[in-house]
């Protein structure tokens, strides 16, 4: 996609102002928790930035995360804090489709995926495109090994390849944590793009648990 | 000004679609500038020349910029985009020397203002051609950042611009960055040396004048420009190349 | 029947050298509830008394928090204050975002003075009704701020604005001295004392009417309300019962 615009960029002798820092980020909702997580590594071309650049951004008035997945040209959404009240999360994911659809035409290049609570405690996964197309779904990933990652939750998540089994089954927390995991030491393997180090927020009606897990450095 | 006015217009810097044409390159250049984190704070190097084209044009330039009392800029690419930003910073330090309320502003915020100008200019489509590299300390912590045209930022113990992202980095990563917390004075000014050595012989817009710099606890300390033992012996055995 | 002439707005002067407008604005703040301020080395305290209209109401709020790092105590038109309130949190906000860091309290402060001088110089404009008692902390430490009508902003050790608010002064003039190194509950005891010398003989000091909020150099704003302001309330019974004895 970036490709495309740099050439049309250099058609219209323009410079292009968007680039691609690489990283993944993912999101699985369950009955009463949600996980999500990202890799931590940011690139430019062939080569590494950084290490360790967190893409997964924590609300800091409530216990839902906003997570940013490749972002490009610096992007940050600082919510206002008028109300002394928390947000809920589905007040903040549209709040979030409504700041991308505003540059609908100069966009956001980011693919957000927002994971939390829901007002009835559910777990919730909101995935949108850059300009703010919005929508509620179990899991969801974005960035650079999206490729890799999405027939593996295809599978393993959404139960599609399968046969005789109940597709409308929930993950219990142990195995939607372990398949976020997996996820990612897979998409290491091959994705030149993700690595170095692995967050992981687990969130639940206790609050959000941060972990970070090391990834392969190569 | 409407479109129809904007494509009459002779002026250069609208092109044949009636979009308007900004930055298109740099045209007075500073190669890479490296920075690493050690044990009593930040260390900086760059050499001192601006070149314009492949010509070295300007070869007594300062490119290691000092902002307030605890934070370098470093700054490579458009030279002249490079004076602009210090000039903004300077405006900055100056708005707060007014305050006078013996609140200082730190790297952080520094880095923070740049950062907000870069994107925004990019945001314009107009950028400000530039990679930096800012370094610091704040509250007893080493801070050491880099911005870009793009806006991108990131922190990271190593850093490097330029050529210097593909030649001095490996150097980097293998030496200060395992041991960026005990890395002495002495060892972090070997290892950017050699790093500048290899960027001598392999850049050809760089230059065997250059400048360290270091941020500790003490304040900030700017060498003067010095040069390099080199060892080009190895030339004689090179065919071609009209030799 | 007398009629001033020197008061129709903030932009006359009578001829003593008064506008009138800015002292009817400060009478306003007067007939607020109390609002105390004081602080140590490490902390700064805000206590305020909060009022009903009628026992139906609910009881309004005294004390807003505006940022991580700041908070102000109000007396006077609570609607202006809201307004103040507004405008402080989002110069925070911006300040936050542009410099990556905390905005200094004497900046918030000169700030909001800036905007409120300028209702009392511009015809037709009226002074804001409110005065403000605004704690918070920077590189220095804590500070206690006063913000009046008329735009001006004070820095105190200790400080008491609202009705009756004499009295709590001239308890804070007397024992200002020993607040430098007093451990936080103290110094919450202190400025309760100081409040509670504000109500008349028929009011006592209790969980629905009482709020506290404080700041400290390892604390951020923290506001105390309702229930969990019973702890403080039987610290100042027992410390008053010790004084007794004594």
């Amino acid at each position: 996609m970036i490709a495309m615009t740099e050439a049309a960029a250099k058609q219209n002798n323009r410079w292009e102002p968007y680039v691609d820092n690489g990283g993944t980020s993912l999101a699985i909702a369950g009955e009463d928790f949600c996980i999500i997580a990202s890799d931590t590594r940011q690139s430019e071309g062939y080569s590494i930035n950084t290490r360790y650049d967190s893409k997964l951004h924590r609300d800091s008035f409530n216990f839902r995360t906003e997570k940013i997945s490749l972002a490009t040209t610096g992007y940050s959404a600082d919510a206002k804090n008028k109300h002394d009240k928390e947000m809920h999360s589905h007040s903040i994911a549209q709040m979030i489709s409504i700041i991308q659809y505003q540059k609908r035409f100069f966009p956001y290049y980011v693919f957000p995926i927002l994971g939390g609570l829901d007002q009835e405690g559910k777990g919730c996964v909101y995935s949108y495109d850059p300009v703010g197309n919005m929508e509620r779904v179990g899991f969801q990933v974005y960035g650079s090994a999206s490729g890799l990652i999405q027939p593996f939750l295809d599978s393993q998540v959404g139960f599609k390849n399968q046969q005789n089994v109940d597709k409308t089954r929930l993950l219990s927390k142990q195995e939607a944590y372990d398949i976020a995991i997996d996820s990612f030491t897979g998409a290491t393997e091959r994705d030149i793009y993700t690595g170095d180090f692995l967050e992981v927020y687990i969130i639940d009606k206790d609050g959000i648990k941060k972990e970070v897990r090391q990834l392969k450095f190569d | 000004m409407n479109s129809t006015e904007i494509l009459n217009l002779k002026n250069q810097d609208v092109t044949e679609n009636g979009t308007y044409k900004h930055t298109l390159q740099p045209i007075v250049t500073g190669t890479s500038v490296l920075g690493l984190k050690y044990k009593d704070g930040i260390m900086l190097a760059a050499d001192c020349i601006a070149s314009y084209g492949s010509l070295a044009r300007f070869r007594n330039v300062q490119r290691l910029h000092p902002v307030g009392k605890a934070t370098i800029l470093a700054g490579s690419g458009d030279m002249s985009d490079f004076q602009h930003v210090q000039n903004l910073l300077e405006g900055v330090m100056l708005q707060e020397h007014c305050f006078d309320d013996e609140q200082e502003i730190g790297t952080k915020s520094i880095y923070k203002i740049l950062s907000n100008v870069m994107y925004s200019r990019r945001t314009k489509v107009d950028p400000l051609w530039n990679k930096f590299i800012v370094a610091g300390i704040e509250n007893g912590e080493s801070f050491l950042g880099y911005v870009d045209l793009y806006g991108t930022t990131y922190q990271s113990p190593v850093i490097a611009t330029g050529f210097g992202s593909h030649i001095a980095i490996p150097i980097l990563r293998k030496y200060a960055e395992p041991r960026a917390s005990d890395l002495t004075e002495a060892e972090a000014s070997e290892i950017l040396d050699n790093c500048m050595r290899v960027l001598y012989y392999r850049d050809a817009r760089s230059f065997n004048k250059i400048q360290k710099a270091k941020v500790t606890s003490a304040g900030i300390e700017i060498t003067e420009p010095y040069s390099l033992s080199t060892n080009w012996d190895f030339a004689e055995s090179i065919r071609g190349y009209g030799a | 029947m007398f009629r001033n002439q020197y008061d129709n707005d903030a932009s006359t002067w009578s001829p003593q050298g008064r506008i009138f407008q800015i002292e009817y604005a400060t009478e306003a703040v007067k007939q607020g509830s109390a609002v105390v301020g004081l602080r140590s080395k490490t902390h700064a305290v805000l206590v305020a008394i909060k009022r009903s209209p009628n026992e139906l109401a609910s009881y309004q709020k005294k004390i807003i928090k505006i940022d991580k790092h700041m908070g102000i105590g109000i007396a006077g038109l609570t609607s202006d204050a809201r307004v103040l309130s507004n405008f402080l949190r989002t110069q925070a906000m911006n300040y936050r975002m542009t410099y990556d860091r905390q905005l200094p309290i004497g900046r918030a402060m000169e700030s909001l003075s800036t905007k409120a001088q300028e209702n009392t110089q511009n015809y037709g404009g009226r002074p804001y009704g409110v005065g403000l008692l605004a704690i918070g902390k920077d590189s220095k430490g804590p500070h206690l701020f006063e913000f009046n009508p008329s735009a001006i902003t004070p820095e105190y050790y200790a400080y008491s604005i609202g009705s009756r608010s004499q009295t709590a002064r001239t308890y804070l003039e007397k024992s200002y001295e020993e607040f430098q190194d007093l451990p936080l509950n103290e110094l919450i005891i202190h400025g309760l004392k100081a409040l509670r010398d504000t109500l008349p003989q028929d009011k006592q000091l209790d969980v629905l009417n009482t709020s506290i909020a404080y700041i400290g150099d390892d604390s951020d704003f923290t506001l105390i309300d309702g229930e969990k302001t019973q702890t403080y309330l039987e610290l100042l019974d027992s410390s008053m019962d010790a004084m007794e004895v004594e």
